[in-house]
């Protein structure tokens, strides 16, 4: 029960109350630019989430073996090299370069996996696929997974691949409903008169503000839930 | 291989106001939004981003010959990287509690749209020194445009710039500032003015 609770409190505060967008500001370029229509910012944010699992998959795996002071795998590399040694391997120095390279091929193979397997799915969200290297969101949640992981102090800490991947998956979750509420508002602001510098992106930031602002509302709500379910 | 492509004096001019990469072209926009609470974590990146920015495009404008056309966003990619490591060990050596307050937005330099726009636009088409003036100018354009963001956000917010009073004590601090609703505010109503003035002067020619 705890267990699942922790999970749920993860997979609360990565969708709504932390909402990647509106509280972390990051992927703002999409949420900017393929924001105009609904169905487009849907498939937008069902390629993000998709890949955003992968990579976080890719770069827990790396950070938990090879990325982290004291990591197993660089460890056990280490003493086959130098018997008896007893110093702690840290590799955490390589943890950027190494992920960007992740998300970068991460996203190819989605590309190539996706043209010849679900070419209809390929069609739906294929144009996207590009932009979503070069998404803060994906690298801001692999780094948030690096600093529970490489970052922990206390050995117990240390996340495990579960809470990893509910945190990616939930934040992007999170980031689909965000850019979805806000393509719906623009498709309605286009029959508004808008005052003409502020069309565009001005308009959009303004109406994030507010978002963000009805968004701040869901704050303490991981509280809430940890006394209803923990009984504490 | 011929170069041709404004010349260096132009390239810094465009990159302050004219092409500004924030407010003109709407690049960078995560930690345009992200640390502009205060003055202070303002500067601190607009200085690793420029830090990078510059090295990033001198560098790519050294291998441009080498580079083949399509591993060139991975080339890019793996430069700003590079330098983005060694901005984040710095920072965390000589001001551990400015990296602190910046936490996962210095790591996010290397997907800043900015940095690879440019190396993407100026650096692996022209030569070192025409690259260097562009990445010069480009990043004071990015400091005059976190500048434009801060100071109303942390002057209206906590009364303060640079962490000294400003306003008086009396001042009821508008708290939403500070948060994150405040900065989509202040960088809509920016934006709405630049392109107000702008249109202005060009009505006016």
């Amino acid at each position: 029960m705890e267990y699942l609770a922790q999970l749920m409190l993860i997979a609360v505060a990565a969708a709504i109350i932390n909402n990647f967008v509106l509280h972390y500001f990051v992927g703002i370029c999409p949420f900017i630019g393929v924001s105009r229509k609904v169905d487009m910012a849907f498939g937008m944010g069902c390629a993000v989430t998709f890949v955003i699992s992968i990579a976080a998959f890719l770069s827990w795996t790396f950070t938990y073996f090879i990325g982290r002071p004291g990591a197993p795998l660089t460890t056990f590399i280490w003493r086959q090299v130098a018997p008896g040694s007893t110093a702690v391997i840290d590799l955490s120095i390589l943890n950027y370069i190494i992920f960007i390279f992740v998300i970068a091929s991460s996203v190819q193979f989605v590309e190539m996996y996706l043209r010849r397997f679900f070419p209809p799915l390929f069609k739906a969200f294929g144009i996207f696929l590009p932009l979503i290297t070069t998404n803060c969101a994906i690298l801001f949640a692999c780094l948030e997974i690096m600093k529970h992981v490489a970052g922990a102090s206390d050995p117990a800490q240390i996340w495990g691949l579960d809470k990893a991947l509910t945190l990616a998956i939930f934040g992007g979750i999170g980031f689909a409903i965000a850019i979805t509420i806000m393509a719906g508002i623009r498709e309605e602001l286009d029959g508004c008169d808008v005052p003409k510098p502020l069309r565009g992106a001005g308009i959009t930031l303004l109406v994030a503000g507010i978002l963000a602002m009805a968004f701040m509302g869901f704050t303490g709500v991981d509280r809430g839930l940890e006394t209803l379910i923990l009984g504490k | 291989m011929t170069e041709t492509g404004p010349s260096a004096y132009e390239r810094f001019i465009n990159g302050i106001i004219p092409e500004n990469p924030t407010l003109r072209q709407l690049l960078g926009m995560c930690p345009t939004l992200a640390v502009t609470n205060g003055v202070k974590p303002a500067l601190t990146m607009a200085g690793a981003t420029a830090f990078v920015l510059i090295c990033a495009n001198v560098i790519t404008s050294l291998m441009r010959k080498l580079i083949k056309p399509h591993l060139r966003i991975l080339v890019f990619t793996l430069t700003i990287a590079t330098f983005v490591t060694i901005a984040d060990r710095f920072l965390q050596a000589f001001m551990p509690e400015m990296s602190k307050v910046l936490g996962p937005y210095v790591p996010l330099i290397i997907v800043n749209c900015i940095i690879i726009s440019r190396c993407e636009i100026c650096g692996s088409k022209q030569g070192v020194k025409v690259a260097l003036a562009d990445a010069v100018g480009m990043s004071l354009g990015f400091l005059v445009a976190l500048l434009s963001i801060s100071i109303p956000r942390e002057l209206l917010g906590s009364g303060t710039l640079l962490g000294l009073r400003v306003l008086p004590e009396a001042w009821p601090n508008w708290g939403v500032q500070v948060l994150p609703p405040g900065a989509f505010l202040t960088l809509g109503l920016i934006l709405a003015f630049v392109n107000w003035y702008s249109a202005r002067r060009a009505a006016k020619v």
